[in-house]
């Protein structure tokens, strides 16, 4: 068989797993947990949709896409940050409202296709065997996905700003007592996750199922959120991590065809099953969680004065 | 730059010295209106009639006896499973795979339902409450034990094991449990009589699971007020430190406010096959398990105020399939709605833990 063509499906299905999870990581970083990312990706998704139908512009569908999860994450941002509400319940909310404001928008969307992102061709290098088709000849986000994990990964290990926002994650009273502004940080951090589950959502409805469903991300914020965990915080593992499941999604794809045979349903399972089993694998470690967790997530800040 | 996000920089927000029994019941009417204006707004964007709107959405369906009995169907699997959930979350436990919960019980009880197809004894249907239950009961000790055990994040864990319910019960109604006599459509037999929940109305879905609801209710009211158990839960959300120190064990809470908040979706959800629905579908929830969650805050985690939430819900749901029919809305508005209810009851709630003062007075407060 070749191994070629399922190496790129793997990719198509890590990208916006990756994408919407190095989000996340920065702003878990910062101290904030928002489970809100499922909801966020939707709302991108349909927004970069209805972008790309009414406009024809693949570009401006992926920045509208992007920054109407940054629009839904001020949402978030505002009553964790500033009405101090609870993460968790606030998270939730997020999720059920882009479920609803989703599907309201999208239901004049429904049974529409559309064209897929344009490959990025590099005339003659895409045409090397193998290794030109397996690094050249995919679209702009897959690209992009590799250099925002490599950049916050940069950004948090090894800048200061990126300093600052761990120290604000770690120990938010500490941080404002140096003189940080503990709640500039934790917006940013909340509105950049919005920006990278935006693109996740895109990513979603341009490139790898190019129509509009109703929840059509399946879960995929959630499994994102447990990326960030299964990383241990950690960019590389994310990284790892987000090919693993991508690789796990395309397996059931291409198990009936090895003519093994078993029930579609119990194929689709595979990604939850798994992410059960890495949560609990990786969790076990009560030490490491510990070690690498932000001692701050999930906890609001309320200034002294 | 410090100053952006800062957008009252007069007033602060200073913690009250106790939660505000006022807030606590003004925020989420105040909510509710809210979330109403914001209906006005959102029918005007979609070009109807925002007054025409709310009066389909929210009058029009209560003023049929049929519609009242719907209600009460609607609001059934809702208040069982938010009295379940809000246990939890009042100890700071995060079951949001009620949905899953749900689907294992219909799939446990209405499996039960269709082994017994041909029996005929009274016996029947408590077997397959019972089972039900115990499907949703076993469905939520996974999460349950993947926490106490391996430390795994329950929240995840719940929510992965609601996609791999449904797509059990997806499963079972194409493959070994498909009617062989339903033309191919993915559906169960329909369940012998002895299997199904007498109707209290005649001429509606009314049914007697209605009534565990409300007896559900009453128990959880005295579980919470008046047992040791009830105060643990309180102590354990109100102040997690203090609860380690009266040796209150966390894990023994975590694995009851999972096995009550399962075992009640598992009995919701075998109520509504063999009670409202009567056999097994591809989809027996249209996300009861996930409204539940608002359901559970808006009631204020209080198993009465559930039973009132639950109602205003309900209707949320039967206002927007009257809307649908009616004046053509998207069907989806109702979940936009209850996300939008969620938002402004989470805002409004700041103000039953803080109260918010003026930064001079604050200031002149501290010289005396």
């Amino acid at each position: 068989m070749d191994a070629l063509p399922v190496v790129l499906t793997i990719i198509t299905a890590s990208t916006p797993l990756l994408l919407a999870a190095t989000g996340e990581l920065v702003t878990e970083k910062a101290g904030v947990l928002n489970l809100g990312v499922e909801g966020m990706m939707l709302v991108g998704a349909i927004a970069a949709f209805a972008t790309a139908v009414s406009t024809g512009s693949g570009l401006l569908a992926i920045l509208v896409g992007a920054f109407s999860g940054v629009a839904v994450a001020a949402i978030f941002a505002i009553l964790t940050l500033t009405f101090l509400a609870n993460q968790v319940a606030t998270g939730l909310a997020l999720t059920i409202f882009g479920v609803g404001l989703s599907a309201l928008i999208g239901s004049s969307f429904v049974g529409i296709s559309l064209e897929p992102l344009p490959q990025l061709n590099v005339e003659f290098l895409s045409t090397i065997p193998i290794l030109g088709e397996l690094l050249f000849g995919h679209d702009v986000l897959v690209y992009l996905s590799f250099i925002m994990i490599l950049l916050a990964g940069y950004f948090l290990s090894k800048t200061r700003p990126g300093l600052i926002l761990r120290a604000v994650g770690e120990s938010h009273d500490s941080a404002h007592a140096l003189g940080y502004s503990v709640l500039t940080v934790r917006y940013l951090a909340v509105l950049f996750g919005g920006f990278m589950s935006g693109l996740a959502g895109s990513y979603l409805s341009l490139v790898y199922t190019p129509l509009w469903a109703e929840n059509m991300t399946a879960g995929r914020g959630w499994i994102a959120l447990a990326l960030v965990v299964f990383g241990t915080w950690r960019a590389g593992r994310i990284a790892f991590g987000a090919y693993l499941f991508g690789a796990i999604t395309i397996l059931q794809l291409h198990v009936q065809g090895w003519g093994i045979n078993i029930a579609s349903q119990f194929m689709t399972m595979l990604p939850y099953i798994a992410t059960v089993v890495v949560l609990v694998l990786i969790s076990q470690d009560r030490t490491k969680i510990k070690m690498n967790a932000p001692q701050s997530i999930g906890k609001a800040f309320r200034p002294a004065k | 730059m410090s100053q952006i996000f800062q957008f009252f920089p007069k007033f602060v927000l200073e913690p009250r010295l106790e939660v505000s029994g006022k807030w606590v019941i003004l925020s989420p009417i105040i909510a509710i209106i809210l979330t109403l204006f914001s209906g006005v707004i959102i029918f005007s964007l979609l070009g109807k009639d925002p007054f025409l709107a709310l009066y389909t959405f929210f009058v029009q369906p209560l003023t049929t006896m049929f519609g009242i009995t719907e209600l009460l169907v609607k609001a059934t699997p809702l208040v069982l499973i938010g009295v379940g959930l809000a246990i939890g979350f009042k100890a700071n436990v995060w079951n949001i795979g009620a949905e899953g919960q749900f689907t294992m019980g219909a799939v446990f009880g209405g499996g039960t339902a269709l082994l017994c197809q041909h029996t005929e004894s009274i016996l029947v249907l408590p077997l397959v409450l019972v089972l039900g239950t115990l499907g949703g009961l076993f469905w939520g000790a996974i999460p349950a034990f993947l926490k106490t055990r391996f430390n795994a994040n329950e929240i995840l864990t719940s929510l992965m094991l609601s996609y791999v319910a449904v797509l059990c019960l997806s499963y079972l109604v194409h493959g070994p449990w498909r009617d062989p006599a339903g033309f191919n459509f993915p559906e169960s037999q329909i369940f012998s009589d002895y299997a199904m929940l007498p109707i209290l109305i005649e001429n509606s879905r009314l049914n007697l699971g209605t009534m565990f609801a409300i007896l559900v209710v009453l128990v959880a009211w005295i579980l919470m007020t008046r047992t040791i158990i009830g105060f643990q839960l309180r102590v354990v959300g109100l102040a997690p430190t203090a609860a380690q120190y009266a040796g209150f064990k966390q894990s023994g809470l975590i694995w009851l406010s999972f096995l009550i908040s399962g075992g009640l979706a598992g009995l919701a959800g075998i109520a509504e096959v063999s009670g409202t629905i009567g056999q097994l579908l591809p989809s027996v929830s249209p996300g009861y398990g996930f409204t539940a969650i608002i359901v559970a805050f808006l009631g204020r985690l209080h198993p009465v105020g559930v039973l009132f939430a639950g109602l205003i819900m309900a209707l949320s749901y039967i206002g927007g399939e009257n809307a649908q029919i009616e004046i053509g809305l998207p069907a989806a508005v109702t979940g936009l709605f209850q996300g939008i209810l969620l938002f402004f009851l989470l805002a409004c709630d700041v103000l039953v833990r803080y109260r918010l003062s003026h930064r001079s007075v604050l200031a002149s407060e501290r010289r005396e």
